[in-house]
């Protein structure tokens, strides 16, 4: 690893401002991503600003019909939080689902967002929920906020706050875990409110994360089986690599979407 | 450099470090405890799990300065003298081991895993230990002792 400077800060504003006072630092969360990546000196910040003593990032609340959640609450606490499983099952066992027990102690929601791996598991559920993301300048929708793989809307100087998600009961999360890293080979998030379906996919796509519209056209005609089962997509601009082809890849979305419109009907 | 001061094993410790320092280096080279293993460099085996304010965390993947003001419990720290740690003594009984690479890690992983569920059967088990890797095993006997050692704590 290369060498830099490390600062523990104890408050947002602390954080902005070391961000901006220093543009080549980059904050650290719970560091299961950039810390590996910096022990392959594929990064090399000059200064690393750890924001996990920040207890205003630490939390999980309702409010008005949405799960608030802090970014530095780390995928055990979301797993495991009572109020969370009661809300928004699919979004406890979607972090359940992410790596092991020792990362899962250590990452955090910020953390997963932020970075946006094209196999990362909670851009799907925000995707596919809905959900706001509050920074320190504003607040975006998912879909404003995911852009491409490991692109996402903030800035240099950008902290996220917290991520709010409706509260959608009728809603699930199917992946397929690649057996080695338990990252997706191909997740899908539908969920259903009133009339209105979302479906994001994970994994898959050369660009990251992405809304399935013809799916969730299909599905807000006619919620049902065969309206999941006629639609298939398609693998041109799907990821192919030593763990599958771009067709492998496209059909098990399909078959994800087929478990995950199951599991909701059960 | 900064100054980390923490509690390792029940001792308490104070040391200059270098920023980038992972926690498993200090550990291992600074602190001389070598029972924590590195067994690669993809944060994907479990060898080098340790115990950080009670949480079960890969140290190969968090920097010591990180851990600056925490109580950390490494393999080293689980007997109580003569006596081995229940688990420790589990992996004994059952033949938890072969080569002994993963056993510090799969020991420190399975104390946690025993924690933090009451009942604990197969299935669990084998999900739980999904971040640590063993090459000889066949996972077979350390599942056994895991929940051999869950009766008895
Ligand atoms: C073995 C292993 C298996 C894994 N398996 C999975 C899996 O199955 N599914 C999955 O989704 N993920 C998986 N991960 C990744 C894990 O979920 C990480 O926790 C997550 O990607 C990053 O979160 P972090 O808190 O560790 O962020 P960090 O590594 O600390 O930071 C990641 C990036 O985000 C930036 N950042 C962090 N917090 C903020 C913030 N609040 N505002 C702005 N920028 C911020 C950082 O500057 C950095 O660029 C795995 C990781 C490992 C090591
Ligand atoms: S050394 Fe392999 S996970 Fe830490
Ligand atoms: S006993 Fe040899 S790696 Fe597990």
């Amino acid at each position: 690893m290369y060498q830099f400077n490390y600062k523990k800060v104890e408050t947002i504003r602390e954080a902005v401002n070391e961000l901006t006072a220093n543009p080549e630092s980059k904050i650290l969360a719970g560091g299961m991503t950039l810390i590996p990546t910096m022990k392959q000196r594929l990064a090399s910040p000059e200064q690393l600003i750890d924001i996990r003593n920040i207890e205003e990032l630490n939390f999980v609340r309702e409010e008005s019909n949405n799960i608030i959640i802090g970014s530095t609450t780390n995928h055990f606490t979301v797993s495991s939080s009572k109020l969370i499983k009661e809300k928004i099952p699919s979004l406890s066992m979607l972090a359940e689902g992410i790596g092991d027990p020792h990362v899962r102690n250590m990452g955090t929601i910020g953390g997963a967002i932020s970075n946006n791996d094209p196999t990362a598991d909670y851009p799907a559920a925000c995707l596919g929920l809905g959900a706001k993301i509050k920074t320190t300048k504003r607040e975006l929708t998912a879909d404003e906020f995911f852009i491409s793989l490991f692109e996402t809307a903030l800035e240099e100087d950008e902290i996220v706050i917290s991520i709010s998600f409706p509260i959608i009961k009728s809603s699930f999360y199917m992946k397929f875990p690649n057996p080695a890293s338990r990252y997706a080979m191909a997740g899908v998030f539908i969920s259903k409110n009133d009339s209105d379906v979302r479906v994001a996919v994970t994994g898959a796509s050369e660009n990251g994360v992405f809304r399935w519209f013809e799916m969730e056209e299909s599905l807000s005609n006619d919620w049902s089986k065969s309206s999941v089962e006629k639609v298939k997509l398609s693998p041109e601009g799907i990821m192919s690599d030593i763990h599958g082809s771009s067709e492998y890849r496209a059909n098990l979305a399909n078959i994800m979407a087929i478990r995950a419109f199951e599991s909701i009907n059960e | 450099m900064s100054l980390v001061e923490l509690e390792i094993n029940g001792s308490k410790v104070s040391q200059d470090v270098e920023e980038r320092q992972l926690l498993v280096h200090f550990i291992r080279d600074d602190l001389n405890l070598t029972g924590t293993h590195v067994g690669c460099d993809t944060s994907q085996c479990g060898a080098c799990v340790v115990h950080v304010d009670g949480k079960a965390v890969k140290s190969c993947s968090i920097l010591a300065v990180q851990a600056n003001n925490s109580k950390i419990t490494t393999i080293e720290g689980l007997a109580d003298g003569e006596n081995l740690h229940p688990v420790q003594e589990a992996f004994r009984e059952n033949h938890g081991l072969q080569c002994g690479f993963c056993t510090p890690g799969m020991i420190m992983a399975a104390v946690d895993i025993i924690n933090r569920n009451s009942i604990l059967d197969e299935k669990t088990v084998r999900e739980e230990l999904e971040g640590n890797l063993c090459r000889c095993t066949g996972y077979q006997n350390i599942v056994k002792s895991i929940i051999a050692a869950s009766k008895k704590m």
